[in-house]
C-alpha cells in the first residue's frame, strides 16, 4: 500500500504541487493527470524516491520509504521516459543486465519466453542500437514480465507503442493488478485499463 | 517531523523571511565593527610596530597578508559547516550562507596570494616563491573557485546548493592532506631558505596588528556575507508575498 | 562484493563494444608525454630530473579525459535512475563502475609507463617505483575523480569544469607519486612515499564511492 502525505516539490523557483496527499491499495490503480510542464513526471519520481520532496513524505505499507530502504525498492519498478537500454547490447543482454543489477536471477529460457512475449522474437540477439524507438519500448515492457514487483510507476507507457503493443501493455498492467499488484502512471492516451482513481495536477 | 511550536525561539531565524530583515540591521553594526578595527589594526601595523632590523618597512604588508590568510582558511570552514547543514537538514538558510561566504573567502585567498606575492618581490627579487604556505594559498584558490563555478554552472538552486555542499565537504577534509603533502614536497625541493613562515620573531605590537586586522577582516566578512544573504534570499524567494512586499516599499 | 562485480562485469562489456574509448586516453597519454621533451629540449640529465613528474601529469590528464563519460551514457540513457532504484546498494554499483573505470583507463598507463620511462631515461629501478606509485596511485585519481564526475554529470561545460574542481583535489597523489621515483633516484628509497599513497589509496576507497553516490543522487534529482 503505497501512500503519500502532504507533498510538496518545486521545480526551479515555480512550486509544482504542495499539500498533496494521496494512498493506493492493492489491486488497484492511479492515473496522474495533467499538461505538460505541470509536475507529472516529478511527482512519480518523488514517489519512488529519485526526488527528495521539499515537504511531507512518502510511504510504503506505512513505513517511510527513505527507511524501508530496500524492501520498497524492491517491491518498486519504475520506467520512465528514458528507455533504459543500452545501445550497444542486445535486448537479450539488456534484460540480463537489468536484473543482474536488481539482484535477480534470470535464466535463459526466461528471458527469451518474455522477448517472445511482447514481440521481439527473432530480434533478441541484434544490437539494440538497430531495432526501431518502438521496438525498444518493448525491451521494457520486457522488464515488466521478469522483473516482479508489487508497485509499478509508469511514466508515459504507451507513448511510443503501436496497437498491438498497447493492447499487450494494458493485458499486463491489468494481469498485475488482478493479481494484487498497484500500479501508477501517466498517458496522455487513454490507458485500456478498467477506471481507477486519478490525480490531476494544475499548471 | 519536527513541530515546529515546540522548537526554539531561535529557530524561527531558520526560515529566510525573518532572517532578511535580522540581517539587515545586523549588518551596518558589523561594517561599523569592520573599520573600527581595520583603522586600529593599520595604526598599530604601520605607525606604531617597530621597523623590522632584516627586512626593513616592506615586511608591514604582513600585517594585511597573515590575516588574509586566515581569514581565507576560517571562511572556507565555515562555508563547508554551513553547506554541510543545509545538506543534512535540508535548511534553505544554511546554504544561502554558504554561497554569501565563498566569494569573501575566494577574495581573502586572492589578496593572501597577492600580498604574499609584493611581500616576497624585494626580499627574493621574484614575484612568487613556491613555498609551502603560498602554495597551499594557491590551492585552496582554486577550490574556492571550484565551488563558485559548480554552483554557477549549475541553474536549479537546489541541485547547485547541494553539490556546492558535496564539494565543500570533500573539499574541506582534503584542506589539511593537501597541505600536508605540499609542506613535505616543499622541505624536500627547497630546503629552510625561502619561506614565508620562518618570519623573524615577532615583536608583541607586531602580534596585536596582526590580531586587530584578523578581527577587522572576520566582522568584515560578516558584514558582506550578510549583505549578500540578503540578496541571495530576496532573489530566492522572489515569488514570495513578503519578498513583493519588501521591494515595493523600497 | 557480488554487486561490485555485477556493476564492473556490465561497464567492461559495454566497453568491450564501444572499443575506441580506452584507446583514445592511451594515445592522449603517449603524446601528452611526448610534448615535454619538445617543449622543453631532450637533453638527457634534464629529462631524468622532469621525467617522473612529466608522466605523472599525463597520468593525471589522461585519467581526467575519461572521467566524463563515466556516468554520462548511463545518465542519458536512464540506467543510471535504475541503478539508484535497485535493491542493491547504489555505492557499490557505483564503487563497480570506478573500478571499471580503472581497469580501462588507470591500468594501461600504469603498463605502457615504464616504456614511455626509458625514453625520459629513467633505470629500471626507477621504473619498478614508478610502476608501483602508478599502481596506487591510478585507482585514487579515478575515485576523486569519480566525485567530480558525478556532480558536474549534465552540466554545461561538464569536462572544464570537472578538471577544475579535481586537480586541485589531485595535487597530493601527484606529490607523493612523483616524489617516490624521485627518491628512488636519489638513492633514498621509496617506501615513504608509497605507504602514504597506499594510505590515500585506502581512504579514498572508502570515502569516495559514498561520497560519489551523494552527488550522484544530487544530479539525478
Amino acid at each position: 500500500m503505497l501512500s503519500a502525505h502532504h507533498l510538496r516539490c518545486s521545480r526551479g523557483d515555480r512550486t509544482l504541487f504542495a499539500d498533496l496527499s494521496l494512498s493506493l491499495a492493492p489491486g488497484r490503480w492511479l492515473q496522474v493527470g495533467g499538461i505538460n510542464g505541470a509536475g507529472k513526471t516529478t511527482l512519480l519520481r518523488t514517489l519512488v524516491g529519485l526526488n527528495p520532496p521539499d515537504d511531507g513524505e512518502v510511504r510504503w505499507n506505512d513505513t517511510p520509504i527513505r527507511a524501508a530502504g530496500e524492501d520498497f525498492r524492491r517491491a518498486c519498478l519504475y520506467l520512465g521516459h528514458h528507455a533504459a537500454v543500452k545501445d550497444e547490447l542486445t535486448p537479450f543482454e539488456n534484460l540480463r543486465q537489468a536484473c543482474a543489477i536488481d539482484g535477480i536471477a534470470l535464466g535463459e529460457a526466461q528471458a527469451g519466453d518474455a522477448l517472445r512475449r511482447i514481440g521481439l522474437r527473432g530480434r533478441g540477439h541484434l544490437p539494440t542500437r538497430v531495432l526501431s524507438a518502438g521496438q525498444k519500448r518493448r525491451v521494457l515492457l520486457a522488464r515488466l514480465l521478469v522483473r516482479p514487483a508489487t508497485l509499478w510507476v509508469l511514466d508515459e507507457p504507451f507513448a511510443a507503442l503501436d496497437t498491438d503493443a498497447v493492447e499487450l501493455m494494458g493485458e499486463l498492467i491489468g494481469a498485475h493488478l488482478a493479481q494484487g499488484g498497484l500500479a501508477i502512471l501517466t498517458s496522455h492516451q487513454p490507458a485500456p485499463l478498467p477506471p481507477g482513481e486519478t490525480v490531476s495536477l494544475a499548471a | 517531523m519536527m513541530d515546529k511550536q515546540s522548537a526554539s525561539p531561535w529557530m524561527r531565524y531558520a526560515s529566510p523571511a525573518t532572517f532578511y530583515p535580522l540581517a539587515g540591521t545586523l549588518q551596518p553594526w558589523f561594517a561599523g565593527l569592520a573599520a573600527l578595527l581595520t583603522l586600529a589594526g593599520l595604526w598599530i601595523g604601520f605607525f606604531v610596530a617597530p621597523t623590522d632590523a632584516t627586512q626593513g618597512e616592506g615586511y608591514r604588508i604582513i600585517f594585511v597578508h597573515v590575516p588574509a590568510s586566515w581569514m581565507s582558511m576560517v571562511i572556507y570552514c565555515a562555508m563547508a559547516f554551513w553547506a554541510g547543514i543545509g545538506l543534512a537538514f535540508n535548511t534553505r538558510l544554511s546554504s544561502m550562507m554558504a554561497s554569501a561566504l565563498a566569494p569573501t573567502g575566494a577574495m581573502f585567498a586572492l589578496l593572501s596570494l597577492v600580498t604574499g606575492s609584493l611581500w616576497g618581490k624585494p626580499m627574493w627579487g621574484t614575484w612568487w616563491v613556491w613555498d609551502a604556505r603560498l602554495t597551499s594559498e594557491l590551492i585552496l584558490f582554486f577550490l574556492y573557485l571550484g565551488f563558485l563555478a559548480l554552483q554557477a554552472a549549475i541553474e536549479d538552486p537546489k541541485r547547485a546548493d547541494r553539490a556546492g555542499a558535496v564539494l565543500a565537504l570533500v573539499g574541506v577534509v582534503n584542506v589539511p592532506i593537501i597541505y600536508f603533502s605540499v609542506k613535505w614536497w616543499n622541505t624536500l625541493h627547497q630546503g629552510a631558505t625561502i619561506s614565508m613562515t620562518k618570519s623573524p620573531s615577532m615583536a608583541m605590537t607586531m602580534l596585536w596588528g596582526m590580531l586587530l586586522m584578523a578581527l577587522a577582516f572576520w566582522m568584515y566578512s560578516i558584514a558582506v556575507a550578510l549583505a549578500r544573504v540578503r540578496n541571495i534570499i530576496l532573489e530566492r524567494e522572489r515569488h514570495a508575498d513578503w519578498v513583493r512586499q519588501t521591494l515595493e516599499n523600497a | 562484493m557480488n554487486t561490485i562485480l555485477v556493476a564492473l562485469r556490465r561497464d567492461l562489456l559495454l566497453a568491450a563494444r564501444r572499443r575506441s574509448e580506452v584507446v583514445t586516453a592511451l594515445f592522449f597519454f603517449v603524446v601528452v608525454v611526448s610534448l615535454f621533451p619538445l617543449g622543453i629540449g631532450p637533453e638527457p640529465a634534464m629529462l631524468r630530473r622532469i621525467g617522473p613528474g612529466v608522466l605523472w601529469v599525463a597520468a593525471l590528464l589522461a585519467t581526467l579525459l575519461g572521467l566524463p563519460r563515466l556516468f554520462a551514457s548511463d545518465h542519458a540513457d536512464g540506467t543510471l535512475e535504475q541503478m539508484a532504484l535497485s535493491p542493491r546498494p547504489f555505492a557499490l554499483l557505483v564503487a563497480g563502475k570506478i573500478a571499471a573505470h580503472w581497469l580501462l583507463c588507470g591500468l594501461p598507463l600504469v603498463l605502457l609507463a615504464p616504456l614511455l620511462g626509458l625514453q625520459f631515461n629513467l633505470n629500471p629501478g626507477e621504473l619498478q617505483v614508478l610502476m608501483l606509485a602508478l599502481l596506487l596511485g591510478t585507482p585514487v585519481l579515478s575515485l576523486i575523480g569519480a566525485i567530480g564526475a558525478a556532480l558536474t554529470l549534465g552540466v554545461r561545460g561538464g569536462g572544464t569544469l570537472l578538471a577544475l574542481l579535481v586537480l586541485p583535489l589531485y595535487v597530493p597523489t601527484l606529490i607523493f607519486g612523483a616524489g617516490a621515483v624521485e627518491a628512488q633516484s636519489a638513492g633514498l628509497g621509496s617506501s615513504a612515499q608509497l605507504s602514504i599513497l597506499g594510505a590515500l589509496l585506502a581512504l579514498a576507497v572508502f570515502f569516495a564511492p559514498w561520497a560519489t553516490t551523494a552527488a550522484l543522487r544530487i544530479s539525478i534529482e
